[in-house]
């Protein structure tokens, strides 16, 4: 059993896929690599030539679901967080962040605001509405034992800022 | 101020002012570190006691939602020794993640 939930802002038909370009980075599951899962989205995206304020928005959505693969899908165990991050059009970035942890069994419980599973962690339960609110489309896809990719698509807003 | 592609170490440092302890925040605060700054806030607040505490984030860099959960943790850790926390200067990107929780609900915000 697979299950899916999307949200989206902004344009309702998917981008034509273009691919400019593209990144993967694998990461083990250790805390440190958060700040380094930022530090790589934000060389890669720079070529955007993004606002601060949209780099900023982009950084913390990549922090959000990157922990989150970290803390809750893999728990205290060892394991991979992959990221893919594809530059679309000249716009357009897109970005793939999966684990293969325990997965959600409930998406939609999981993504409301506040919700979290580990308030002893003093956890807000904002991760997934700081991700829902960055970016323009999230869609999250689970599957319970097998583990959770989160996707997030943003369209940067100046027109004169394109891909060279 | 690094230009935002390295990440910063987070640190917090207390300083004393009469009844007031300004608790100074900067880097950046995620998960990875908010556990060392939780430990070394509670500790400067217990030891200390004061009756008004400002957590002052205008040297904050980056911050999530491990950040939040900071900061709400700590309001009620400053209420459990009877101190008033305030939150004071966050920068624009800051206060988004701050509003997306309605943390003016729970806190005073001000900008120096
Ligand atoms: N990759 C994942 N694998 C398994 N469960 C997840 C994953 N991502 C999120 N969850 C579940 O969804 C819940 C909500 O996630 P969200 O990021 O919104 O809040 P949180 O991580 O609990 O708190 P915060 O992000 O504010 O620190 C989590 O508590 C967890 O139960
Ligand atoms: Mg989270």
């Amino acid at each position: 059993m697979t299950n899916t939930e999307t949200i989206e802002k902004k344009r309702s038909g998917r981008p034509p896929e273009n691919i400019r370009n593209e990144i993967r980075i694998e990461l083990p599951s250790s805390s440190v690599n958060e700040g380094i899962a930022r530090s790589v989205s934000s060389v890669f995206v720079s070529q955007l030539d993004p606002t601060f304020e949209e780099l900023s928005d982009i950084k913390c959505a990549v922090s959000e679901a990157v922990t989150n693969a970290i803390v809750h899908g893999y728990r205290d165990k060892r394991g991979i967080v992959y990221i893919t991050i594809k530059i679309l059009d000249e716009r357009t970035v897109r970005i793939e962040v999966r684990d293969k942890g325990c997965g959600i069994d409930d998406i939609k419980t999981a993504m409301q605001p506040l919700y979290t599973t580990d308030p002893e962690g003093e956890r807000s339960g904002m991760g997934f509405t700081v991700m829902e609110s960055f970016m323009d489309r999230l869609t999250v896809v689970s599957k319970p034992g097998s583990g959770t990719k989160v996707t997030m698509v943003k369209t940067l807003g100046n027109p004169k800022r394109t891909f060279k | 101020m690094n230009s935002g592609m390295r990440s910063s170490k987070a640190e917090a440092v207390s300083t004393i002012d009469g009844h007031t302890m300004i608790i100074t925040l900067s880097g950046d605060i995620d998960h990875h570190s908010a556990k060392r700054i939780r430990g070394q806030i509670d500790s400067d607040l217990f030891i200390k006691r004061p009756k008004r505490a400002v957590l002052d984030m205008s040297a904050v860099e980056f911050m999530d939602s491990a950040g939040l959960g900071l900061i709400l943790g700590r309001i009620a850790c400053a209420e459990k020794i009877g101190c008033r926390l305030t939150l004071l200067s966050p920068s624009p990107q800051v206060m988004k993640i701050l509003d997306l929780a309605g943390a003016g609900r729970f806190i005073e915000i001000k900008q120096k």
